[in-house]
């Protein structure tokens, strides 16, 4: 909306870049408010006594003799084990994206370009379980995956976070290979190409911008998930979300406050850095019919 | 393409999403309509020097032989559905035949686990919806009229809190807000109260955890508003600037009409993801003062001397009804889109 004719006065123009600043000041702050605080110690960031002691790094000066300490991080990371966390949702992340990528583009691109009626009614199916709650799944799970004995292993979360994630990715990269001409594997199957064939050649290079996107949403979900992993996974499985729960101990004064603090701010680095570097794809995704993921 | 090479591109998406998401579905079903056994009691006769005592006690061996035999527990029909814990239809109808007043009945009704659950849910969808609505909307109409050259590192800074997991953000938030935190702190001393903490009264927990709601979901509101402003056509806006129309009047008449649809696809979506609101509860540690079905169902998975199977599943249908009530709009207009595309 760049109106040539739109003479904004002043005061509309002041208005509007305070209340940006005001939001943006709301959604970033707490951010790096927590990414600060987090290389104090735990007397200054939860201080009691005053809490301007987290930017004067007042007790973090007494306990470590400088104004920044790397101890929450030392702590969590080794002594609480988050690189072992971490490892797990390395592991966890790259099997489902690739997982979740090679069915979903298979499955989506079936799905447009079938003309069939029952394509139609399995988009709606996979509209209905995108909207169940994940909780309601894991507690349909827990009692055949402990009679199975396939309860608390890595395997068997990547494959639930993988059909979960399913609808999501079915509908977006539905959406995508809709935008992509028919008539350009159509004539590649003219030439004798199986749909197989076609696919793999005539699709596969140019899918990409679609599969980025899906890619993304898929690596969100399952770098993002607590509830399937909180709950699906041993103690020793455990990957970053439920590591940080479980700094945090029942109730505040237990646990380790600071170590869950450094662990907050190594989950969400990099997940900023890869929001930062795909914002585009991102906003795509979200907009493309509108479905979260 | 034939049925034929569809199956097959189709069968191993499928084939997840039978075994991971419809099997579930009915397996929660069929649980709901069992609870776990009771424990098989025997009396022991126990003599000593000063006479014999009967007691009881739990026979531990018939016990586990039993739920070794039937593990899922026993059959409990619709039982667990009407128990104290979830509709507790006995409890309502003792309620509506004691009260006085409706006030009074509802008072009581709302101190059942379930209802007291279902109260904070809807709350929290009433109020978080429309605001998330809003202040996307003007966030998106802001952000547009600022110069492009700075709009992408904006949007960054907008979408953060959409990105983070709602446990990430829901304790950051909390670690701020807290007594020891910088604006609890400071609240403290602004309302001149030293003992003022958020978890200390109810009210005070709610209008966290929906500030919170809002704070984490107006960005996906906002990314949609503003990708559909994108596409507002520019000659009526021209001849209405013409015309003489305000700011406020060309929203009203020319912006809002084009995105009306999406701005409801926006609302039930938001609406689906809010009724399943549960990590805040355990970021911002308020299950004492706020509870949502989500949680309930969580607690009872994560019960410490037996997982209530049973319990969980009961509220997990119940819960399955209620988004099923939701999604019916979304649905209906998909079929809608759909049938007008082919």
């Amino acid at each position: 909306m760049d109106f040539g004719l739109d003479k904004k006065s002043n005061s509309l123009k002041t208005f509007n870049t305070i209340f940006i600043v005001i939001w943006l000041l709301l959604a970033c702050f707490p951010f790096i408010w927590t990414f600060w605080g987090s290389f104090k110690v735990r007397a200054d960031f939860f201080s009691r006594a005053d809490w301007w002691y987290a930017i004067t790094a007042f007790n973090t000066l007494i306990e470590t003799g400088a104004r920044f300490t790397k101890e929450a991080y030392s702590g969590a990371w080794f002594e609480g084990e988050f690189w072992k966390a971490s490892r797990n949702t390395v592991i966890v992340t790259i099997s489902v994206v690739s997982i979740s990528l090679f069915l979903g583009t298979l499955g989506a691109y079936a799905l447009s370009r079938s003309t069939k009626n029952y394509a139609f009614w399995i988009l709606i199916i996979a509209l209905i379980f995108r909207a169940m709650p994940h909780i309601t799944l894991v507690s349909g799970y827990l009692f055949p995956f402990f009679q199975l004995q396939i309860w608390g292993i890595l395997p068997t979360t990547i494959v639930v976070l993988v059909a979960i994630n399913q609808p999501f990715t079915l509908w977006l990269l539905y959406s995508f290979f809709k935008t992509v001409p028919k008539e350009l594997d159509e004539s590649a199957l003219i030439d004798g190409c199986s749909y197989f064939q076609a696919f793999r050649h005539i699709i596969m290079p140019v899918m990409w911008p679609g599969v980025i996107t899906a890619g993304l949403f898929s690596l969100m979900l399952a770098y993002n998930d607590f509830t399937v992993t909180a709950l699906l996974l041993n103690q020793e499985n455990h990957t970053m979300v439920p590591k940080i729960q479980s700094y945090l101990g029942t109730n505040q004064h237990e646990g380790n406050l600071m170590w869950a603090v450094s662990a907050v701010v190594s989950a969400t680095a990099p997940l900023f850095l890869l929001v930062m570097f795909f914002q585009r794809q991102v906003i795509s995704g979200l907009t493309a019919g509108a479905i979260k993921g | 393409m034939p049925n034929r090479s569809f199956f097959w591109f189709f069968f191993p998406a499928g084939l997840a999403m039978i075994l991971f998401i419809g099997l579930p579905i009915i397996s929660t079903g069929i649980q709901s309509f069992y609870a776990q056994h009771d424990q098989i009691l025997i009396e022991v006769k126990k003599c000593d020097p000063f006479g014999c005592k009967t007691s009881v006690v739990v026979d531990q061996e018939a016990t586990s032989k039993i739920k070794e035999e039937k593990p899922l527990g026993k059959f409990n029909g619709f039982g667990t559905y009407v128990d104290r814990n979830h509709l507790a239809s006995d409890q309502v109808s003792v309620f509506w035949s004691e009260s006085k007043s409706l006030s009074e009945f509802i008072g009581k009704v709302g101190n059942l686990p379930f209802y007291k659950a279902l109260v904070f849910t809807l709350t929290y969808c009433v109020i978080v919806t429309p605001c998330v609505l809003l202040l996307g909307f003007i966030i998106a109409l802001s952000l547009n009229a600022i110069s492009r050259k700075i709009r992408g590192p904006l949007i960054f800074g907008t979408i953060l809190p959409m990105i983070v997991t709602p446990l990430v953000g829901s304790l950051v938030l909390f670690w701020m807000i807290d007594a020891e935190g910088i604006i609890g702190a400071n609240l403290q001393i602004l309302m001149d109260d030293p003992y003022l903490s958020v978890k200390s009264s109810k009210a005070l927990t709610w209008i966290t955890i929906i500030i919170y709601g809002v704070w984490h979901h107006s960005p996906f509101a906002f990314v949609v508003f503003y990708a559909a402003l994108q596409t507002v056509p520019q000659e009526p806006l021209e001849a209405s600037i013409i015309d003489g129309a305000s700011r406020f009047q060309r929203v009203k008449h020319i912006v809002l009409p084009h995105i009306y649809p999406v701005v409801t696809f926006v609302a039930l979506i938001s609406l689906m993801d809010n009724f399943r609101v549960f990590e805040p509860i355990i970021g911002f540690s308020a299950e004492g003062s706020a509870q949502s079905l989500s949680w309930l169902i969580y607690d009872n998975l994560v019960n410490e001397e037996v997982i209530l199977f049973g319990s969980a599943a009961a509220t997990s249908i119940m819960t399955i009804v209620g988004i099923s009530i939701i999604l019916t709009p979304v649905l209906l207009r998909t079929w809608k889109e759909f049938r007008t595309n082919r």
